[in-house]
């Protein structure tokens, strides 16, 4: 399956869009999805952390992921 | 309320929204932007957000507050796009019937949405930028 995956401050810049594809088997997790994510953009395994966001929430590693999910990188956050 | 906005704060009116009759206190927050970081002199901020989830998350941090607090009424502004020093990037109001679960409710509110709401900033310098807790170098040094 195809994701489009949004991307979010220092990762849009590491990946040099708002927006990039990542292609996964069906029935992939969201831990599988960082392993190709990060082969696919090596420099964001040097991020001090990486959530993925589906759905608009904070997604867990072992969580499947669906063709329609919204997917997001969501790196070390600094709001206030 | 719950806002995201690229336009300056109307502090007032997040006091206004926040108030409520049976309150003793009302508790305001309102973060700014510093000039200095790292002993480097800050030109400007960019901020920007995952909008709908940081929206989201806000609205988790504020039921949990909620939960644990007596609160009447809260609100929260949330500033994104370019913040020079001396401009406000947050603020937040909580009413409450007593002034403690204000302050507590108000400090659980901002430290929470610093930790989990999706918003990012760059600290913009003379001679580079940076982005705040994210600068893989950066979290080298402070590890």
């Amino acid at each position: 399956m195809k994701c489009m995956v949004k991307a979010f401050g220092i990762t849009r810049e590491i990946a040099g869009a708002k927006e990039v594809v990542v292609e996964l088997p069906e029935g992939s997790t969201v831990s599988d999805f960082k392993t190709e994510l990060f082969s696919q953009f090596p420099r964001l395994s040097a991020l001090t952390s990486l959530f993925i966001a589906v759905n608009q929430a904070y997604a867990e590693d072992h969580q499947v992921l669906k063709p329609e999910d919204e997917i997001a990188l969501i790196p070390p956050v600094a709001g206030g | 309320m719950i806002k995201i906005t690229a336009k300056p704060i109307d502090i007032q009116k997040v006091i206004d929204t926040a108030s409520s009759l049976g309150a003793g206190a009302v508790n305001v927050f309102i973060g700014t932007v510093r000039n200095t970081a790292h002993g480097k002199k800050v030109l400007w901020l960019e901020y920007e957000a995952y909008e709908a989830m940081a929206v989201a998350e806000i609205r988790k941090i504020i039921d949990q507050a909620s939960n644990r607090w007596p609160l009447l009424g809260w609100a929260i502004s949330h500033r994104i796009g370019t913040l020079k020093p001396g401009e406000v990037s947050v603020a937040i109001a909580v009413s409450a019937p007593h002034r403690r679960d204000s302050f507590e409710a108000c400090q659980f509110i901002i430290d929470t949405l610093k930790e989990k709401a999706p918003i990012w900033k760059k600290e913009i310098f003379e001679d580079g930028e940076e982005w705040v807790s994210a600068q893989p170098n950066m979290a080298k040094v402070y590890n």
